[in-house]
């Protein structure tokens, strides 16, 4: 097991994708802010509580979104699904969605075919914190990416929350 | 996580993991009905055959929607329009229909112990749409998942009365199967005639003669239906005095002093277990029930579907 990155590092590391989202969308006029459940809504709550710093509160629309459903590993493994929370139209909205760990590009692909169910976006972009290159199965890229990093298809990349696990940190393990 | 069985046979085979695990599921479920698609694609793969040798409106029409909204293939059988008629067996029926490379069964016959009989028999998946007076496990499970909204909360603890007729109803023995197991206290009540001797002893729950008393005690009263079709000798003097003596009228609901939540399973004999204003009334959850039942439905089948070894 090997610390990649530490929480002071985070830290930073999300205000940047909270600025570079603001960037690219001014005001977040028109623009909806999706967590990726189940744990991707921990750093999108980070990003979150950075953009409201930064706009008028209430003009962020935040929703979860859940993708077990939306899987094509189904008849596989028994996923148990998480809740969705997403009481607003995406139609026309640009999406921004947020996930912890980009790796084969299955789960957000699985994301894309959910969001349609809910409207059609404008635009969807995607935020991650780690984006595992070289390990793509499908054609996705993020658009706004905290760390890069090159791993083996053996290790596991684990982001942790100090919400839930004992320290806020990114690890491999073999 | 994962169910303890492949089949859904009955609440009897289901430990209470199972029970939590369906119901935290229908809850997803419900949020994807409220979509602006309320559909998923999670079944794509998967072909289910409706197999229905006994007459049903909601529980069929309740399946197909499950069904659909997964995006499974729906196949709709009823024995009536069937070879069933020319004297093929059951068994043979099924197998033909599974030859065609079907993957789960929703069944409901009027023999007891069907869907059992053919799990020992066929691969496919088997979900037990109601057989007989044995069980009808996807109506207690739509049941307690009401229950649990009615009273915003677990049942561990709460007061439930299953009233009418025990005897021919398998609403009322899943009901009471999955109320003991989620921790509820139980007593049914009805005429003596139609509650089972040794009710109380075979499975821990109460039992009263007197509505007003249970009404009195309960939280929720579920009340059945009077079921004449399994019925071939009387057992009580008339549909009026049953009527008069353990039918649920606005009157004796006012005299309580105190809320009781009605439930149904359908279809009501309107003026006989329940008043119409009664079913219609600010206290019944009747069609919160119906709703809940396509939300319960898929979450079995997708549970079930699921063929991880």
């Amino acid at each position: 097991m090997k610390t990649i990155f530490t929480e002071p590092q985070i830290n930073l590391t999300i205000q940047r994708l909270a600025h570079q989202v603001l960037e690219n969308h001014p005001g977040l006029e028109d623009t909806v802010i999706i967590g990726m459940q189940p744990r991707g809504i921990y750093l999108s709550d980070k990003i979150v509580g950075e953009l409201s710093r930064q706009i008028l509160p209430g003009k962020l629309n935040y929703g979860k979104l859940d993708i077990t459903f939306y899987r094509d590993d189904v008849r596989k493994q028994l996923h148990v699904p998480n809740k969705t929370d997403i009481n607003f139209s995406i139609e026309n909205k640009q999406v921004v969605l947020i996930d912890d760990v980009l790796y084969t590009g299955r789960t957000i692909r699985a994301a894309l075919d959910a969001l349609l169910d809910f409207g059609r976006p404008a635009k969807v972009e995607l935020c991650v914190l780690i984006d595992r290159r070289f390990s793509r199965q499908l054609p996705i890229q993020p658009d706004y990416a905290g760390k890069v990093i090159d791993a083996l298809i053996t290790q596991k990349v684990i982001v942790q929350w100090k919400e839930k696990d004992p320290l806020t940190q990114v690890i491999i393990t073999e | 996580m994962k169910l303890s069985t492949n089949h859904l046979l009955g609440i009897k085979d289901l430990t209470p993991q199972d029970i939590r695990l369906i119901l935290d599921t229908a809850q997803q479920f419900k949020e994807v009905l409220q979509r602006p698609v309320k559909k998923v694609p999670s079944l794509r793969d998967v072909t289910v055959v409706n197999l229905f040798f006994e007459n049903s409106t909601r529980t069929r029409i309740s399946f197909e929607l499950a069904e659909k909204r997964l995006s499974a293939d729906v196949l709709n059988f009823t024995s009536s329009a069937s070879s069933v008629s020319k004297g093929e067996t059951m068994l043979d029926t099924v197998n033909n229909i599974l030859s065609m490379k079907v993957d789960m069964v929703v069944l409901r016959h009027s023999a007891s112990g069907a869907p059992h009989f053919l799990a020992k028999h066929i691969s496919a998946a088997i979900i037990n749409a109601g057989d007989g007076i044995n069980e009808h496990p996807t109506q207690a499970l739509l049941d307690a998942l009401s229950m649990e909204e009615a009273l915003g909360g677990s049942l561990n603890g709460k007061k439930i009365a299953i009233i009418g007729d025990i005897m021919h109803s398998r609403v009322a023995l899943s009901n009471i199967y999955l109320l003991t197991k989620l921790g509820a206290e139980v007593t049914v009540a009805g005429p003596p005639t139609l509650i089972p001797k040794y009710i109380s002893e075979a499975f821990g729950v109460k039992v009263s003669y007197n509505i007003k008393e249970t009404l009195q005690w309960c939280d929720i009263a579920n009340v059945l239906r009077i079921q004449l079709e399994r019925q071939n000798q009387p057992l009580f003097s008339s549909l009026r005095e049953y009527n008069l003596a353990y039918g649920i009228s606005r009157k004796l609901l006012e005299s309580l002093g105190k809320k009781v939540v009605i439930m149904h399973p359908g279809p009501i004999n309107r003026g006989v277990e329940l008043d119409s204003d009664v079913a219609d009334g600010h206290e019944s959850i009747i069609l919160q029930q119906v709703e809940n039942g396509v939300a319960v439905r898929m979450a079995v089948l997708y549970l079930l579907a699921n063929r991880e070894s």
